[in-house]
């Protein structure tokens, strides 16, 4: 039990860690790019130095990615053995695939990040845009084995031995094609958000920065559109738990009675031991609008679910308020911009007051996609497998784990640190400043 | 049934071959950098970071090819070998993301810090490689374990805590250094820090020479099995005489200073060792527990697995041959 918390631990701390540099690594490319193009057609200066400096960015936060990467492929095994004795076979081919993405990637940012000199401005473009689009795959495919662990199918299970292994319908299975979809525009919002609060801080403080504001203009409109599409995402991602995961619903809502026209509730704190949500405010008819598009639907309460099958209740419940807190704070910044820029006759707006709600919507989006992310994981304890295994059943049984986490706190703690600095140096410093 | 899990064990085998020819050469890079002795020793330092910075990226990948395949297809000697080797590859997944973070940082960091991250990066590239050839010599010892369902008996020491597997590091690190000090010197433009190389590389022959003989001599009490397929196989003869040709083969090139042909050699010398290991440990994937086709995914997952890597490598193949040349001289 005690070895079984350490591995969830040390599994939750590689995914958390992991995660930033894997979104990084899948939308910075594209910025990136943007940049690039900039450059070529208009051939000002500054589009070349933003270019680089997101190149170097990319280049920081790619390797610390593949590295922490590599540590999420071996301790699938280290910690979970069992799981994935019985699953490997199973989500094969999005890890192949994966494999062939990632693969790509190293060898193009390899030749963008070296090659300025080597190669043609065309092919180095084109790099830039394999980095890009095998970035984003790699992101792409490995979700997909994540959803089929939420929504698993693909194989007959006949007295608790897979057989007719199927690794297409385990692939295509019905989480991945909305999770997907959802997690790529997390991936690109929360890159988006933080890089506009960084310039926009910069830019704040310099108002003569040229460097800042194209840095600015560039990054906003990708996090204004991802921040308008990201609700349509999550509620298509709603509706796909609704339906094959309802006790992740009934624990992400805190919704104890199993009933029709259930309410939506926002806030308030569950109480596990007395089976209620108390200083919640509800919504009437909206929970049962939201999961099945239906006022009158019914949705199963976590009362009906035997206790050992549920979730840790409170903690799921907080992290869904906070992701879709910070989504809506998101939306009213991009609308608020989008309103600035149509009455400024489309001019990106400078005001100082937008500029500080960016910086003050900077982190909102890494928080939002760790919440998230918290949320998927979580929410589907106490099963590895959605209703195929359990994670007690899959952990190793390699004692004194314990001792070996603080090792891995300390390197992620340590890497961080390292990173931040670097990339407030190298990459987001103003060249004015640097002379 | 058989002939699939044959042909996805002959990709592991493969995938490691490159593995240790271009990602374990980079470790070798660190290796190097660790030795950087003498009055080039910044010039030797600086070498090896323009040599590896665009490929290590890129090369580390096989590794987690190698995994992959691994757990797509051969799921219990996946899942067993999790728990037979967890310590030591814990032990490098460290060194795995010391080094790769430790030479990025040390390419963008300015200042004093760079000579930080530069030991960090030199002292993991060592480490790294060691514990990949204590969990590959951990395959031969015998400890590791399981019943007829699968589950592991040993404990979580005794499969690799052995003579065998440490001797397998040392002698994994002594080629990978081997093989960075021959690309080396083919790599450099300026005649001086070839000639470092070139020492450097002659050196390190002679110790993998001795180390392999070291290895033969613990492999005769903790790994006889090992043993009797190096040299008791009807391939083996063959096999050694053309490792050892090609081991003296390259050092006369150096010798002689002929790096490309030298580069060549010691790459296919690399590659007659994984292969000699890999028929020695045929039919098993984990001696005496598991063979290649025990506890397999299912045919069409093997034969799937297959065609994708098949389909994939026409992209794939391609890039990382231009990546190579692109980047494989000095400038």
């Amino acid at each position: 039990m005690q070895d079984l918390t350490a591995a969830r631990l040390q599994m939750a701390l590689s995914l958390a860690f992991h995660i930033i540099f894997a979104v990084v690594g899948m939308a910075m490319p594209l910025l990136m790019v943007i940049a690039e193009c900039k450059w070529l057609r208009t051939g000002r200066e500054v589009y070349h130095e933003l270019c680089k400096r997101w190149a170097h960015g990319t280049a920081i936060m790619f390797a610390v990615g593949a590295v922490s990467g590599t540590v999420l492929s071996f301790e699938l095994g280290l910690l979970w053995p069992e799981f994935m004795a019985f699953a490997g076979p199973m989500i094969s081919l999005p890890f192949t695939l994966e494999g062939f993405a990632f693969f790509l990637e190293a060898i193009f940012l390899g030749i963008y990040l070296y090659g300025w000199d080597r190669v043609s401005a065309k092919m180095h473009l084109f790099s830039g845009i394999m980095v890009c689009l095998c970035g984003t795959m790699s992101g792409v495919f490995v979700v997909t084995a994540n959803a089929w662990m939420n929504a698993p199918q693909g194989f007959d299970l006949v007295d608790g031995v897979a057989t007719n292994i199927d690794p297409v319908a385990a692939m295509l299975n019905p989480a991945s094609f909305t999770q997907v979809l959802h997690m790529t525009i997390a991936a690109y919002q929360a890159l988006a958000f933080a890089v506009a609060a960084i310039h926009a801080y910069a830019y704040l403080r310099n108002k003569k920065s040229e460097f800042h504001r194209e840095a600015l203009a560039i990054a906003l409109p990708i996090a204004v559109v991802t921040a308008l599409l990201q609700p349509i995402a999550g509620d298509l991602s709603a509706k796909m738990v609704a339906r094959y995961q309802p006790v992740k619903l009934a624990a992400m809502e805190a919704h104890w009675e199993t009933q029709r026209a259930a309410p939506l509730r926002l806030g308030g704190w569950p109480d596990e031991e007395r089976e209620e949500t108390r200083y919640s405010i509800e919504l009437p008819y909206l929970l049962s609008i939201l999961a099945f598009a239906d006022p009158n639907a019914e949705v199963v309460g976590l009362k009906d679910v035997p206790r050992e099958d549920r979730p840790p209740i409170a903690l799921v419940h907080i992290s869904f308020q906070i992701m879709v807190g910070l989504g809506m704070l998101m939306v009213a910044v991009a609308l608020f911009g989008s309103w600035l820029w149509f009455r400024g006759k489309r001019k990106m707006p400078e005001g100082k007051f937008f500029l500080k709600s960016l910086i003050v919507a900077g982190p909102m989006g890494m928080i939002a996609l760790e919440a998230g992310w918290i949320v998927t994981e979580v929410g589907r304890q106490p099963w590895v497998i959605h209703g195929i295994m359990r994670t007690s059943d899959a952990v190793t049984g390699m004692p004194n784990l314990w001792a070996i986490l603080p090792f891995f706190i300390g390197i992620y703690i340590l890497l961080l640190i390292v990173v931040t600095t670097l990339m407030k140096r190298q990459v987001f410093a103003s060249i004015e400043e640097e002379g | 049934m058989e002939t699939w899990s044959v042909v996805m064990g002959g990709v592991l085998v493969a995938f490691l071959v490159v593995y240790s020819l271009t990602g374990g050469a980079d470790y070798g890079g660190g290796v190097w950098d660790l030795l950087a002795r003498g009055k080039r020793a910044e010039a030797q330092r600086d070498l090896v970071k323009r040599a590896i910075g665009p490929i290590w990226e890129a090369n580390h990948v096989w590794l987690i090819a190698i995994v992959v395949v691994l757990f797509a297809n051969f799921p219990l000697a996946f899942s067993t070998l999790s728990k037979a080797l967890h310590l030591p590859l814990t032990a490098l997944l460290f060194g795995i993301v010391l080094r790769g973070s430790a030479f990025v940082f040390r390419t963008y960091d300015k200042g004093t810090a760079r000579d930080k991250w530069s030991l960090v990066f030199s002292i993991s590239s060592t480490i790294t490689p060691v514990m990949l050839g204590v969990c590959l010599g951990a395959l031969s010892v015998g400890r590791i374990r399981i019943d007829g369902q699968g589950r592991y008996l040993s404990n979580y020491t005794e499969a690799w805590w052995q003579p065998f597997p440490f001797m397998v590091g040392l002698f994994t690190l002594s080629l990978f250094a081997f093989l960075a000090a021959v690309y080396l010197a083919e790599f450099a433009a300026e005649e001086a820090l070839q000639e470092d190389f070139r020492q450097r590389g002659l050196i390190a022959g002679v110790v993998v020479g001795v180390l392999a003989i070291a290895s033969l001599g613990v492999a005769s009490f903790n790994a006889p099995s090992i043993l009797e397929g190096l040299t008791q196989s009807a391939w083996a003869i063959p096999l050694h005489l053309l490792a050892a040709f090609s081991a003296c083969g390259t050092l006369w090139c150096l010798w002689k200073r002929y790096f490309r042909p030298a580069r060549f050699l010691c790459a296919a010398q690399v590659a007659l060792v994984i292969l000699g290991w890999a028929f020695a440990q045929y039919p098993y994937l984990v001696w005496p527990s598991i063979t290649i086709a025990h506890g397999t995914a299912p045919e069409t997952v093997l034969k799937q697995t297959f065609l994708v890597l098949l389909g994939g490598s026409v992209l794939l193949v391609p890039s990382f041959l231009y990546l190579f040349k692109l980047f494989g001289r000095d400038r």
